[in-house]
């Protein structure tokens, strides 16, 4: 592995240590993964995006580790596919260390080279997913994964951009919420294309997926109308079962994955949710070239000048923006 | 932007069922500010590698209390080298009898810590091993 090219040929023919060394090199946002993802975009496209979030400890991995196995060992005659899996726990903001615990739940999938097991810290990202994960994902897409699985922690934004990043959103929880579904409702409504109740061994499952149920009825977010121009069809998100320690309610949740990207691609959603999530990925980057050119171009002395006219009420801070970014810097050099 | 995170694993391989010792190691390399993937009890060498490579971990802490270390330790490092990933920096912590310190050493071990052991020395000699890794 001595170059760029040959760490994308490698990547390209499925060699795993060049593949985990790219995904660093993406995650720490060097020159030369950047580089190799030019290179790779062209090859995306084709995984499987399915994201997995919901509340720390409802049994996301242990899910991910079933519906993995059930992928790579089809009972229905479906060819088995190659999966990946990302998983983001959160980075300790007082020491910038983490420990990723996931792979402890995935045991089972040990050995198996059609898997590819990939642990991440949120690092820099505010309680969000880390802006590296769209690009280990395009890599991992790049490398010819069918299917991408991307393990994040529910909270705040994270569930937010784990929906804009995948095509299939399941949203796990575990029973016994109570008086607190609603206040998750909300969130979880917009984002989730499949619920899952799992630990349905544990006590009020049936009283949560009633509740979840009845007010899947009363609203359905916007984004499973947008389907092509039609109104007729219409995803209704499933509540689904599981009980992920004894393998119950795997086959019907797997099931369901395949038909919402069957419902995807029918409908034409799959495309739009490419174009959303390219967008927001070009907006994002233009966003951060952006500030990046202005951060180098802009003199201190201009920008403390600048803040002690605004400090001293004579121009007001959007004037002020405006004369700092006119005309726009340079290409940004590093 | 570039920013350089230590990644380690931490596993544990053999039959007992005590991972106190691994936990505390992970948060202190966590609290340290290193990325500490933790894969839990029960790991072959065979999955210790895996994980290892997948990961693309600078270290590999092997904690291990059954005495099994002779065959175990060795077989990892063999592994990781299978698998182009010499540079891989591999510590032992738990129960090692005085004697097989050598041999391990010898097999490419960078360090064996036994019970007790500081974890700030544990995360500094960690630090030092794999930024320079020509000094050690
Ligand atoms: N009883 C029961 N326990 C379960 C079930 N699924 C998972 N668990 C247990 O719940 C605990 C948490 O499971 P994980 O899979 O780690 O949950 P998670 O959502 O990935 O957790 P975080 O990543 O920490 O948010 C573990 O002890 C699992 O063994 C289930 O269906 N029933
Ligand atoms: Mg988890």
């Amino acid at each position: 592995m001595t170059g760029k090219q040959d760490l994308v040929e490698s990547v390209l023919a499925g060699k795993r240590l060049p593949l985990a060394r790219l995904l660093t090199l993406v995650e720490n946002d060097a020159p030369e993964g950047r580089a190799a993802l030019d290179q790779l975009f062209t090859h995306t496209g084709r995984a499987h995006l399915i994201g997995v979030t919901g509340s720390p400890g409802s049994g996301k991995s242990s899910l991910v580790n079933q519906i993995a196995l059930a992928l790579r060992n089809p009972t229905d005659g479906k060819p088995a596919r190659s999966v990946a899996i990302v998983a983001v726990d959160p980075t300790s903001p007082f020491t910038g260390g983490a420990v990723l615990g996931d792979r402890v739940r995935m045991r089972d999938l040990a050995g198996d080279p059609g898997i590819f097991i990939r642990s991440m810290a949120s690092r820099g990202a505010l309680g969000g997913l880390s802006r590296a994960t769209t690009g280990v994902v395009q890599a991992l897409d790049a490398a010819g994964f069918d299917i991408v699985l991307v393990e994040t922690v529910g909270a705040g934004q994270s569930e937010v951009d784990i929906a804009r990043l995948a095509h299939t959103t399941l949203v796990i929880e575990a029973p016994g919420m109570g008086d607190d579904i609603q206040a998750i409702k909300a969130g979880i409504l917009e984002i989730a294309d499949i619920l899952v109740i799992n630990k349905a061994d544990h006590p009020g499952v049936d009283s949560t997926v009633r509740a979840l149920r009845a007010m899947l009825e009363l609203g359905h977010p916007t984004h499973h109308r947008a389907a092509a121009g039609s109104t007729a069809v219409l995803w209704i998100p499933p509540v689904l079962q599981t009980i992920a320690t004894k393998s119950e309610g795997i086959g019907e949740l797997v099931d369901a994955i395949y038909r919402h990207a069957a419902y995807l691609h029918e409908t034409g959603a799959w495309q739009l949710r490419d174009r959303i999530r390219l967008q927001s990925e070009l907006e994002q980057l233009v966003q951060l070239e952006l500030t990046a050119r202005w951060q180098d171009s802009v003199s201190p002395e201009l920008l403390q000048a600048t803040l002690s006219m605004i400090e001293a009420r004579q121009i007001s801070p959007y004037q002020a923006a405006i004369q700092l970014t006119h005309p726009l810097p340079e290409p940004h050099s590093g | 932007m570039t920013e350089r995170k230590i990644r380690v694993l931490i596993a544990k391989p053999g039959l007992d069922g005590h991972d106190r010792g691994a936990k505390v190691i992970a948060r202190a390399l966590r609290d340290a500010g290193m990325e500490v993937i933790y894969t839990g009890l029960r790991q072959t060498p065979e999955m210790i590698a895996e994980a290892a490579l997948q990961e693309d971990v600078d270290a590999v802490g092997i904690s291990i209390l059954s005495g099994a270390h002779m065959v175990l330790v060795p077989r990892v490092l063999d592994l990781l080298r299978a698998n182009g990933q010499d540079g891989v920096r591999v510590f032992v912590g738990g129960i090692i009898p005085e004697n097989d310190v050598p041999g391990l050493i010898a097999a490419g071990v960078t360090a064996v810590y036994g019970p007790g052991t500081p974890t700030t020395q544990v995360v500094e000699e960690i630090t030092r091993a794999v930024l320079h890794p020509e000094q050690a």
